[in-house]
């Protein structure tokens, strides 16, 4: 009898990454689970400001192996250093201090990861697969011709001293220099100059890129009567709008308007967490919008998302005014959408905008009821719905 | 790093190795190495070691779990890797230093012998594992491109059957008994007892035991028992139910010895290394490895340190035992290393330590007791003079297939509405609840009918359904 050995070939190890298509089945598995869970996910993110690669945890139910195990009541034995006494601490929850797993698959639950991390970016992929966007019949974004970069393409005998490629001009010279050794015996001269044809500029040419520009508008009612629980409905309809929107445009701006009976422009931190008192003119915050839009953000160059949360507690004596400034609103906005949101345990039902707005008859304009969490990603789909079908 | 090394290199110590082997008295399989690298060791590990193996998303999990780990160093590669065949199959790593190597090497010895030798391995067939564990990658591979199956339906039973697959009968010693050996065992057991008051007392009276009963009494296996139980099964179903049953069955005394296993390893290697003549520094760098190996992890147990000193205080208490020790046990019958033989050939980890864990190494050891209060993990026994059994007695239960819970099938017709009932034998360990709802879900995905399982919660008995209607807990009527 005689041991074998087989040494090792790099061009096995090559070929030999034999787990891929489990690896790849598994993290099927994970984007499915987060799938699933994505409305809880989103709407515990903070709305803008978060960079795309940020590593999000995400909750990950449904990829772990089940199988009967103990629970937390089953005792473990440990070598200690001497020193172990009863009553001593050694260690906290699940996973610590669990001794002897058992052999293939004895894993204990402790051991089994709860969440992944994700980047935002990837998030944001997943939440618009599960939107299923026909990426081919998206509508002609407003397009225009902005960003002037410059572009080096190839290289010119003329031009400014500043655009003078040394490296190149200096190779033309030792070259020129080599090429005349033999032809110019008599000129024994030391120096050999730079002429005239050994220098070499860089040839730039203007690029013209066509940008895609994208405002949202969040406008939200800050009356008394939004309450903290409303405003984090509000948010997360709003963290899901803008990611939308963003996925789509390479320049994207956003624009907080909060309202009660009058109406200003805020910073994020202001409209989420400044609460005004008194009562509600939402007419007020759709003129306010309305005003940016032609100060900063024309219709022709800019593409408009605005959507607007209130609990629907307006002053009757303005709704004409509010149904007015809407219709307005929705001829220059490529998407509107109203969300009314009434948490299950308001007492506000008398009080809704949701029939006084079903008489705007525009296909861009949407009013939707958020009552908890679970019903923002269908509002939001229902919401994205309108601007599919549209153009 | 150590110095660099070639192929012969280590056929020159293989063959010293070897000798020594031979010299010892240990008894091996054919040994084969394969040199590989880090990539290539995490694909083995993935896939428990084996050249080729089945498709299933969880060993993907596993590698990326292995991956991740392994590049932020929290943990280390083994050094060895070595599978129970014949020829067995042990993988080095390419980029380890010379000394390394030869300690594997001579640790690979360890477990091929172990392998070969241990009672719970007998029945493993090791000359077919590789080519098993081929074929039944071949099957599952065809079931998932057999466009009327496809991987979805696949992997449906394979995740279930995993989650059974280690509810199993645990000892390999005791012979499962055929239907007809049941039945005349029920038959004998119902028969009265012979009672020497038979004329004070009135007959125990005769009740003929149900023989259509199914299962005739309590089934361990799980997948088994419903994959020759559930009519609706296709073929494709059992067999994939009958592959993850081979495998678990494959790897039961692998879990069953680990603590005898490493420490039979450990033993051998630190031997031979020891009897080898190494060259100064391949001396040096070898008891660093080793003690880095063999060091007791806190708070928890590391099999090669527990096994490595169980394994030489065997053979101390054999060849120089103790006075006290002569007084209590009286004079040794045989050889020390007589002995080691022997257990490494009829114990499994619980008999093992319940025969040699003293309270003296307890304590040597600091062995101690630990639960969950609260958020903590507090140590609630250490071995002292009173409670060493108690933290043994933990310690055993804890160990090998006891860390899983026993689950049996009482009744496949309960209520005759092909109710599957099981018990679960509760030994003062809770089952996980949410693991015990998913895996039981898992079970009614399998029989196709309302399954119940009774256990116990916190000192009072339950009884977990899953049926149509989902997940659903009552109390036990009294």
């Amino acid at each position: 009898m005689t041991t074998i050995f087989r040494p090792y070939s790099s061009s096995d190890a090559l070929r030999s990454d034999r787990s891929a298509g489990d690896r790849f089945r598994h993290r099927q598995k994970v984007r499915q689970a987060i799938r699933e869970n994505i409305s809880d996910i989103i709407s515990e993110e903070s709305i803008i400001g978060q960079s795309r690669d940020r590593i999000i945890k995400v909750p990950i139910r449904g990829i772990k192996e089940y199988r009967f195990v103990y629970g937390d009541n089953a005792p473990g034995v440990g070598t200690g250093d001497g020193t172990s006494q009863p009553g001593q601490v050694i260690g906290q929850g699940q996973g610590q201090g669990k001794g002897q797993a058992g052999g293939p698959g004895g894993d204990q639950p402790g051991v089994d990861y709860y969440e992944t991390d994700v980047t935002l970016e990837e998030l944001v992929e997943i939440m618009f697969e599960d939107l299923q966007l026909p990426d081919m019949e998206r509508k002609k974004l407003r397009e225009v011709l902005a960003e002037r970069t410059t572009k080096r393409k190839g290289y010119r005998r003329v031009g400014i001293h500043i655009h003078m490629d040394k490296r190149r001009t200096a190779i033309a010279r030792i070259r020129r220099r080599v090429a005349s050794r033999n032809a110019a015996v008599e000129t024994e001269e030391e120096r050999f100059p730079f002429h005239r044809e050994d220098v070499t500029f860089r040839r730039l040419r203007q690029d013209m890129k066509p940008q895609s520009n994208a405002v949202v508008f969040c406008i939200m009612d800050t009356s008394g009567s939004m309450d903290t629980v409303k405003k984090y409905l509000a948010r997360s309809f709003f963290f899901l709008l803008y990611q939308f929107v963003r996925a789509r445009y390479s320049n994207v701006e956003v624009v907080f308007v909060g309202h009660h009976t009058a109406a200003k422009e805020v910073t994020e931190d202001e409209f989420f967490n400044k609460g005004e008192s008194g009562g509600t003119y939402i007419s007020s915050g759709y003129l306010k919008a309305l005003e940016i839009v032609h100060a900063r953000y024309h219709p022709t160059l800019w593409n408009i998302y605005a959507f607007h949360c209130s609990d629907g507690d307006n002053f009757p004596n303005d709704n004409d005014a509010a149904l007015k400034s809407a219709k307005a609103l929705c001829e220059i906005a490529n998407l509107f959408g109203y969300g009314e949101i009434k948490p299950l345990s308001s007492s506000h039902y008398e009080d809704s905008m949701l029939q006084l707005f079903k008489s705007i008859n525009m296909p861009n304009f949407h009013t939707m009821l958020i009552e908890r969490k679970e019903d923002i990603w269908p509002s939001f789909k229902a919401f994205l719905a309108r601007e599919k079908t549209e153009s | 790093m150590g110095k660099p090394w070639a192929v012969e290199d280590l056929k020159y110590w293989d063959e010293k190795i070897r000798e020594k082997v031979e010299e010892v008295g240990l008894s091996c399989f054919p040994q084969e190495f394969e040199v590989c690298d880090h990539e290539q060791m995490l694909g083995y590990m993935a896939y428990s070691g084996m050249p080729a193996h089945y498709p299933h998303w969880s060993y993907g999990k596993s590698y990326e779990k292995l991956k991740t780990l392994y590049d932020y160093g929290v943990s280390g590669l083994p050094y060895e890797m070595v599978i129970n065949a014949d020829p067995s199959l042990a993988y080095l790593m390419h980029g380890n230093s010379l000394c390394l190597q030869i300690l594997t090497i001579a640790h690979v010895y360890g477990h091929n012998d172990f392998f070969k030798n241990n009672f719970t391995f007998r029945d493993t067939r090791p000359e077919f594992t590789i080519s098993n564990f081929k074929v039944r990658a071949d099957r599952v591979r065809a079931y998932s491109e057999d466009p009327s199956i496809g991987m979805d339906k696949v992997e449906e039973i394979l995740d279930a059957a995993h989650a059974l697959s280690y509810q199993c009968r645990r000892n390999m010693a005791i012979r499962k008994l055929s239907r007809e050996e049941q039945e005349e065992y029920v038959l004998a057991a119902a028969q009265p007892q012979a009672d020497p008051f038979h004329s004070i007392h009135k007959p125990a009276e005769y009740v003929p035991p149900d023989l259509t009963k199914i299962p005739l009494q309590p089934e361990e296996d799980l997948v088994l028992f419903i994959r020759d139980h559930n009519p609706y099964l296709s073929e494709w179903q059992k067999d994939l139910l009958t592959i993850s049953h081979e495998q678990a069955q494959y790897f039961i005394p692998q879990i069953e010895t680990k603590i005898m296993n490493e420490g039979w390893a450990s033993y051998w290697h630190h031997y031979l290394m020891n009897s080898l003549d190494l060259p100064e520094s391949l001396y040096m760098e070898f008891l660093v490895h080793h003690n880095q190996v063999v060091r007791p992890h806190p708070g928890s147990i590391n099999p090669y340190y527990l096994g490595f000193k169980l394994w030489h205080e065997i053979r101390r208490s054999y060849d120089e035992p103790t006075p006290e020790e002569i007084e209590k046990y009286g004079e040794p019958d045989k050889s020390g290393s007589e002995k080691i033989f022997e257990v490494r050939e009829v114990d499994r980890d619980v008999s093992f330590l319940r025969r040699f864990l003293t309270e003296e190494l307890m304590r040597e050891m600091d062995m101690f007791e630990y639960e969950k209060r609260g958020d903590d993990i507090v140590i609630s026994q250490v071995s002292d003079e009173e409670n060493w059994q108690r933290v043994k007695d933990t310690l055993i239960a804890s160990t090998g297939m006891g860390s899983f819970p026993v689950i049996r099938i009482d009744d496949a017709d309960y209520k005759q509405n092909r109710i599957l009932y099981l018990t679960h034998a509760h030994d003062g360990r809770d089952l996980d609840f949410g693991y015990a709802e998913k895996t039981l879900a898992y079970v009614y995905q399998l029989w196709g009918r309302e399954v119940l399982l009774e256990t116990n919660v916190q000192g009072s008995g339950y009884v977990f359904s899953y049926g149509d209607d989902g997940f659903n807990q009552r109390r036990k009527r009294q």
